[in-house]
């Protein structure tokens, strides 16, 4: 069972301590830090980030409960909101006065709901009747407007990754604003609605800021809104409906993820995965808005994979508490205290820690039955290249193996992705060759993800071991290898000659030669070099296999020498030499190679006709029946005068 | 070397008689060695009408014939006798056993004046060893395949039980022998291969292997289009006498009828919502009739080795045809024919108009040019590649030649030729009218050409050979 949880917690969890009737805890999504504000800061304020380098202390002045604390980016100005009309700042960089400022929000009556950063020095102050977007002057220790928007707001939701701010207007509070901002810039983007399950009579506040949560999956910015089970619909359980938010252009009800339950959820996005976690069965599913065609406007998804658990998390003691012997105590998952922040984190503020939820792909495989969806699941992650290849290596081998018609479904999904990727290099390196000037911008070198699994990939790590299983039938390992050469040639992808020489190796260890022969015969195994080279090496146990080399080397048309090797090898000497002169060669070969292969047959009439030839030839080229000192035929003329005299030798053209 | 045949320069009123057989018989000196007891030699004699003295004559003749020639040569007794009437052909295919075939020569009869009888002129040159030997050979390949070896049906049943078989193949098959229509492709005994794109190729190995994985009672495959293989799960002898048996019997026995309008194929099966063309060619010729018989021939299969006993399952889908072999000892049960049936029909129907489109693809591409204005046959001993432009198609009574006899006699000449020498060489024969006859051999792959043009010279011919080799064998190792 401990191999079914998909989802865990981050091993190494950020600490913090604990919140407690002195201790204040707060969390700043922009820069994923944990602010633990000791009695308002004056015994001093710890700030946690995902790593050591963002992780500060220092104190401050206890001016009030503190509301809210973050950082700018790269922790260059500290911003704290006490009360409900001003923002004060410190100056966190170095060689600037350490020094508070305030500033209130200028319009009159209205009350600061929060602020946020968007950039090392822009902050946005959102009130309850509109958002000021201010420039941070940490010299002058002033604000300088930037722009500002009057709007009813009930509440408010911002986006880091994509700088998008969300506000929640109208009475009902289902109409959300949002924004988008960009280095001094704001611009509006064009608001939607949040259809809700029923509408209340009188007209009340219906839409709960913990029902909203922004999130990029697949690049692209959803809002997506938790729709609780109502009686009123005939729904059976609650649902997530995503909203997709382009930069430009319209708001649109995109994926609907069906929950199938009720209760409390929370949710998060890892790995372009949407998260779901159910409270009170202490399970969480997750869904993957591609895995589905889309049919009609929206989609409506089920889970990817039945409900489980997070992995059991054990927290290990410390402290003066802990003895070393004590076994670590385990955590307490899906309790009440736990906030859930977009998009992968899980913060505990009782406990004091903050995790990151990661998904496990290895435990997917025995769970999601179907190779075809699992794959098309997998091809989507991060990390995934492993995995995938333990699927491959598990439908050829493994106890559930999977028919020809899986493998080949398999094979021609992670062909696709890699045909896919070739395709994108190769437009690269010609938009590159033609001129970088031209397209300086537009084109960017394709990423090569884990997705990507190339020949080598499945040679190193299924297919080499996959041929090499005994109690596997050859019948299944041909097929196989067949299923995988078809695949790639149906996307064409040009098939790696190791692959061929697998093949080969399979079918020669079975005797399958006749097999061979056909496989070669249709050019199943393209041809070249090393493949004509292999097959040379067969004759002696396959004979036929010197005829299927010579015709491969014979397309090949660059490998006329090997062709004259291969014929002077075998002792057909006035065939070498027919074929090197119906190539137009024989004006450039070596005589003395020729003449070697001749004199090794003992046929002295054979000598002879190849000895007149290069005299012919010498004549032709130089005028001259006699060969040069550089072609070392020495000894063939003094052989051939010994066998035919002198006279035989052929005398220089005197007219 | 210049031929003119003797048939050419005969008068109109004579009658021409080809070639025919005259007996065949198989015996086992073994059988039947102490003397009274000759008649037990005999296992098969036709015609059966002999009588038995005379039967037991002509073994003699032929035991003594080949004792007395194996006194010359151990290892490669006498293979064939010519006398002036007939020629005979021996063939010890198992060890003591051997097949007798005797043939009548060719012959013209000229009638005489004044009421005489007809002068009787056989022409005995005319038939060639190499063509009618083969012949032999494969009367026993096919009884092979169809029956097993004669030493097998003889431990399994004696002499009584071979003999049996013997008649009930022999009486049959003997009828079919053409004897008159035999040419240099019966010595070849190859196999036309289906020209195909790699990626349709691989389609078909998909298919193939599919099959096989799903229907695990199946053991090898074959998959043939338009009477061309593609592929064969057997071994290349195996291969080339199914081939055989289905490119000259199996299938013209079916296109002949489809083509009379009869039992037309265009009459599309409905299985699982899927429109299929296929259908059995051997087994059941219905699947929906009730009284339906799921019975197969039996074939046997490397001999030399594992002799597996097989059924033949051939099924057909338009132009697309596919041998499954199922291990004998399996029944067949109507429901394996209807998952077959419904597994491979849809199938098969997509591939066979795949491999169709594709195949006109493929000619359009090339053109007319690569079309064949030469008559010529090529064949590659090394995976028994035929082809032939000179031989119309066949059918199940006759395969049909598109030129003279006679210069088909060359063809076989020439072929004698190449078979006594191991090195490469050239042949080229100016024959009567117009014709030559080009014979080239590289390798392990022999090439003959016909060329007819008015007033060619050695030179001309020589290049217009060069020419076809460079379009038709431009892919192949081929010396010239």
């Amino acid at each position: 069972m401990g191999d079914e949880y998909y989802l865990e917690l981050s091993e190494n969890p950020v600490q913090f301590e604990n919140a407690s009737s002195v201790n204040n805890v707060f969390f700043d999504e922009a820069n994923k830090q944990v602010f633990a504000v000791r009695s308002g800061g004056a015994t001093g304020v710890v700030v946690k980030g995902p790593d050591d380098k963002s992780s500060v202390a220092f104190r401050m002045d206890d001016k009030g409960e503190v509301k809210c604390i973050k950082f700018s980016l790269g922790n260059k100005i500290l911003a704290v909101q006490r009360t409900t009309k001003s923002v004060d700042f410190i100056n966190f960089i170095p060689d600037y006065p350490h020094l508070e400022f305030s500033h209130e929000c200028k319009t009159k009556n209205a009350s600061i709901l929060g602020f946020c950063w968007t950039n090392w020095n822009e902050i946005v102050f959102v009130t309850d009747q509109g958002i000021e977007f201010y420039q941070v002057l940490p010299d002058k220790r002033t604000l300088k407007l930037l722009k500002s928007q009057s709007i009813n707001v009930n509440w408010y939701m911002y986006c880091p990754e994509t700088a998008v701010l969300l506000l929640s207007t109208t009475v009902q509070g289902n109409v959300l604003q949002p924004f988008a901002f960009k280095s001094a810039t704001m611009s509006k983007m064009s608001k939607f609605e949040i259809e809700l399950p029923a509408v209340p009579k009188p007209a009340k506040l219906s839409l709960s800021e913990r029902d909203i949560a922004v999130a990029t999956i697949y690049d692209q910015l959803y809002v997506m809104y938790l729709k609780h089970h109502s009686r009123t619909t005939n729904s059976p359980g609650a649902e997530v409906v995503l909203y997709h938010l382009p930069r430009e252009g319209t708001c649109k009800k995109t994926h609907m993820l069906k929950l199938n339950t009720t209760g409390k959820f929370a949710l998060n996005v890892v790995d372009n995965l949407v998260v779901v976690h159910h409270q009170s069965s202490q399970t969480s599913l997750i869904y993957d808005i591609k895995l589905r065609e889309s049919d009609g406007n929206v989609n409506v998804h089920q889970p990817v994979l039945p409900a489980r658990s997070i992995n059991p998390f054990k927290i290990p003691l410390t402290g003066p508490a802990a003895a070393p012997s004590q076994a670590p105590v385990p955590c307490e998952l899906y309790s009440s205290s736990w906030s859930v922040f977009q998009p992968d984190i899980i913060i505990s503020a009782s406990e004091g820690y903050l995790w990151y939820l990661q998904v496990k792909l290895q435990p997917t495989l025995n769970l999601l039955q179907d190779k075809g969806k699992l794959m098309d699941f997998l091809l989507r992650r991060r990390d995934c290249k492993m995995v995938i290849l333990s699927v491959c290596s598990q439908m050829l081998i493994g106890g559930d193996k999977g028919n020809l018609s899986v493998v080949a479904t398999v094979f021609d999904k992670l062909n696709q992705v890699y045909k896919e990727y070739l395709d994108a290099e190769q437009a690269y390196t010609a938009a590159m060759e033609s001129g970088p000037s031209r397209s300086s911008t537009s084109y960017k070198r394709p990423v090569r993800t884990q997705a990507v699994i190339d020949q080598s990939d499945m040679y190193t790590h299924v297919l080499s071991d996959f041929t090499e299983k005994k109690d596997v039938k050859h019948k299944f390992i041909i097929a196989v290898l067949m299923e995988y050469i078809r695949s790639l040639n149906q996307f064409q992808i040009p098939v790696q000659h190791y692959l061929y020489e697998l093949v080969i190796k399979t079918l020669v260890q079975h005797n399958l030669f006749y097999m061979l022969h056909q496989f070669l015969q249709y050019h199943v195994l393209s041809d070249s070099k090393p493949l004509a080279c292999l097959l040379l090496s067969l004759e002696s146990t396959y004979a036929p296999a010197h005829q299927l080399s010579l015709d491969m080397l014979k397309r090949l048309s660059t490998a006329n020498d090997e062709i004259v090797e291969v014929l002077l090898s075998k002792q057909q000497v006035l065939a070498a030499l027919r074929f090197i002169r119906s190539v137009g060669g024989h004006d450039n070969v070596s005589a003395r190679k020729f003449l070697d292969a001749a004199r090794q047959t003992n046929n002295t009439m054979l000598f002879y006709t190849i000895f007149r030839f290069f005299e012919q030839r010498n004549m032709r080229l130089r005028g001259n029946p006699g060969f040069n000192q550089g072609e070392h035929c020495e000894e063939h003329v003094v052989f051939f005068k010994e066998t035919f005299g002198e006279n035989a030798l052929m005398k220089q053209a005197t007219a | 070397m210049l031929m003119i045949s003797p048939r050419m320069a005969s008068g109109m009123q004579e009658k021409q008689y080809t070639p025919s057989l005259l007996s065949f018989f198989i015996y086992n000196p073994k059988f039947g060695p102490r003397e009274g007891e000759e008649e037990k030699k005999i296992l098969f004699y036709h015609p059966i009408e002999i009588e038995k003295n005379e039967k037991i004559r002509n073994v003699g003749l032929c035991e003594a014939i080949v004792q007395f020639t194996r006194t010359f040569c151990p290892t490669k007794p006498a293979k064939s006798l010519h006398t002036q009437k007939n020629r005979q052909f021996f063939h010890e295919p198992e060890e003591n056993f051997w097949m007798v075939m005797i043939v009548r020569n060719p012959m013209v009869e000229k009638p005489n004046k004044d009421g005489k009888p007809p002068t009787v002129e056989y022409q005995e040159e005319e038939i060639i060893d190499s063509v009618y030997g083969s012949v032999l050979q494969q009367c026993y390949s096919m009884y092979k395949l169809f029956n097993g070896t004669f030493s097998r049906a003889f431990e399994a049943g004696g002499v009584e039980l071979l003999t049996q078989k013997l008649e009930k193949f022999f009486y049959r098959y003997l009828q079919t022998l053409h004897l008159q229509s035999c040419d240099l492709l019966d010595v070849f005994g190859g196999i036309s291969f289906f020209p195909l794109d790699k990626m349709t190729y691989l389609k078909i190995q998909s298919f193939v292997n599919r099959v096989e994985e799903s229907l695990s009672l199946i053991k090898y495959t074959a998959f043939l289009y338009n009477d061309q293989l593609i592929w064969s799960g057997l071994e290349q002898e195996d291969m080339r006498i199914l081939y055989k048996y289905l490119t000259t019997s199996l299938f013209p026995r079916h296109t002949e009828p489809e083509l009379a309008g009869r039992d037309s194929p265009l009459r599309p099966e409905v299985a699982g919502n899927l429109l299929h063309y296929g259908r059995f060619l051997t087994g059941p010729a219905n699947l929906k009739d009730p009284d339906a018989k799921f019975r197969f021939p039996r074939i046997f299969v490397n001999t030399e080795d594992s002799y597996e006993e097989l059924h033949l399952i051939v099924y057909k889908a338009m132009s697309a045809a596919v041998c499954f072999m199922v291990n004998s000892a399996v029944d067949l049960s109507r429901e394996f024919c209807e998952q077959l049936d419904s597994m491979v029909g849809p199938h098969l129907t997509l591939l066979a108009s795949d491999i169709c489109e594709q195949y006109n693809v493929n000619r359009r591409i090339s053109g007319p040019e690569k079309e064949p204005q030469f008559k010529f046959i090529y064949f590659n001993h090394m995976n028994l590649a035929e082809k032939s432009t000179i031989h119309m198609r066949k059918t199940a009574s006759v395969s049909l030649t598109s030129v003279h006899p006679d210069l088909m006699k060359i063809l076989g000449d020439i072929n004698c030729d190449f078979a006594r020498v191991d090195e490469d060489e050239e042949i080229i024969v100016k024959a009567m009218t117009d014709y030559w006859v080009v014979g080239k051999k590289s390798d392990q792959r022999e090439l003959y050409v016909i060329l007819n043009q008015k007033n060619a010279n050695l030179i001309e011919v020589n290049e217009e050979v060069k020419r076809l080799c460079a379009t038709q064998f431009n892919n192949i190792f081929f010396l010239d």
